[in-house]
């Protein structure tokens, strides 16, 4: 095991990544929640450097700019489920905080935190997926701070395992501010309410006016290595009217498209059933709203 | 032998200063550095709840929390309830559990009394439901948790 031998806490953005480009192997700590029982369990191995940045107040809250909601990584579940423009604009993320472990590890546990552990069923990375998010990287390769974005569907490449580079650092996400008529859903499935690690989840979010479906994103969690966005559920839905035939072939795109395992907490059919039965169940919803 | 590293907080309105191992949780820093053992281990992995202790005025599994992060924060403990802004209302909470018989063993009881006054900070008026929302992330394998509904609704206002 390695050992230790490093703590920082730097408090500006500027600090975190000057300590990333200079040391290199660095474990990072927001919320603990994650980190914590993954060191014990011996799953994830200790970096020389451990670096607390849960000071860091600039990644931190929710703002909105040239038509996009930002959200400081370091922003915790229950900071999101407060916020207004949360609140107002992302309905599906909402649903996905509220349902998010338990209130004490909503109170600790960050957003960027959620993002960067990378599980395939982290609740808020399916919403995020379904809101077309983008995740914001900063560096700073050669004495200048670099920015650089990319799609949240093409951060994640297995299990715990992302395209942030070891020198950088996630400083948030930014989400196109749904337009009107937008609405948003997220369901996970589980064997009790709190704190359980999804079977399957769905973020299923889109427009719709006057019955017709448009901008129809749909993502599901714990069906592969990584969160996956469902683009034959998609195609199945967009342009078309959200008549109970729609619905039905959706559903049933969804069941065709997703390619689970069998683990502990199902098997791969069921999980196959559950995310036809919830797909259709969210669409039957959204029609009768 | 792991790095160790020197943090300042303030534990139970008391300035506390102490040195701790940069990987140990803030539950081993008040239970076997402090010897505030009124917090307790249930699971380690935030799960069951008995661990509960206010970080800054919010509720958190302190098996999760780095020691290093307490630096500069105010915890509050089971020990330090009752004297905290909220002790009129923490000792009519402890009064409610007995009264209710919501203490078996007792075990969980420390963790769901803070979780209980957290709640009741940030929703004075919380009805059954909302009080078993507020709860989620506390596991009591004794009383069903009837009893410790009943006794948290009580003490609302």
């Amino acid at each position: 095991m390695t050992e230790i031998e490093h703590y920082a806490a730097p408090v500006t953005l500027d600090e975190a990544v000057e300590c990333l480009q200079q040391v290199g192997e660095v474990t990072i700590l927001a919320g603990g929640t994650d980190l914590m029982p993954q060191q014990r369990s011996g799953r994830l191995k200790p970096q020389r450097t451990l670096m607390n940045i849960r000071g860091m107040t600039e990644l931190r809250g929710v703002s909105q700019s040239g038509g996009e909601i930002h959200i400081g990584a370091l922003t915790t579940i229950t900071e999101l489920l407060e916020d207004p423009l949360v609140r107002e604009h992302l309905p599906a993320l909402i649903e996905a905080c509220d349902h998010f472990a338990s209130d004490q590890i909503r109170n600790a546990a960050t957003i960027g935190g959620n993002i960067c552990n990378a599980s395939p069923a982290g609740d808020t990375l399916v919403p995020l997926l379904a809101l077309d998010a983008q995740v914001e990287l900063v560096s700073k390769p050669d004495g200048a701070l670099f920015r650089r974005s990319m799609p949240i569907a093409e951060f994640f490449v297995g299990p715990g395992k992302t395209r942030r580079a070891p020198v950088e650092l996630l400083a948030g996400v930014s989400i196109p501010v749904p337009p009107k008529d937008h609405f948003g859903r997220f369901f996970k499935f589980g064997t009790r309410p709190a704190l359980d690690i999804s079977t399957i989840s769905i973020g299923l979010c889109g427009v719709l006016e006057g019955g017709v479906l448009s901008k129809v994103r749909v993502a599901f969690g714990a069906v592969a290595a990584t969160p996956v966005r469902a683009f034959r559920t998609e195609a199945a839905l967009e342009g078309r009217a959200l008549t109970a035939a729609t619905i039905a072939a959706a559903a049933a795109a969804a069941r065709d498209e997703v390619t689970p395992i069998d683990d502990v907490r199902a098997t791969a059919w069921y999980r196959k059933e559950l995310i036809h039965n919830m797909t259709k169940r969210i669409l039957d919803h959204v029609a009768q709203a | 032998m792991s790095l160790k590293h020197d943090i300042d907080f303030t534990l139970n309105g008391v300035r506390t200063r102490a040195t701790v191992r940069v990987d140990m949780s803030a539950l081993e820093l008040l239970r076997d550095t402090l010897g505030l053992t009124g917090t307790k281990y249930g699971c380690g992995e935030g799960e069951c709840g008995a661990c509960t202790i206010l970080v800054d005025g919010v509720s958190m599994n302190s098996c999760l929390m780095f020691a290093v992060d307490c630096h500069g924060r105010r915890l509050v403990t089971i020990e330090g309830l009752a004297a905290d802004q909220a002790g009129k209302r923490a000792e009519a909470l402890s009064a409610a559990f007995v009264e209710h018989g919501a203490v078996q063993c007792g075990f969980c009881t420390p963790g769901m009394m803070v979780q209980a006054s957290h709640l009741l900070d940030k929703h004075p008026h919380a009805d059954s439901e909302a009080i078993k929302r507020g709860i989620e992330g506390n596991i009591c394998r004794c009383t069903g948790y009837k009893k410790i509904v009943d006794a948290i609704a009580s003490v609302t206002d």
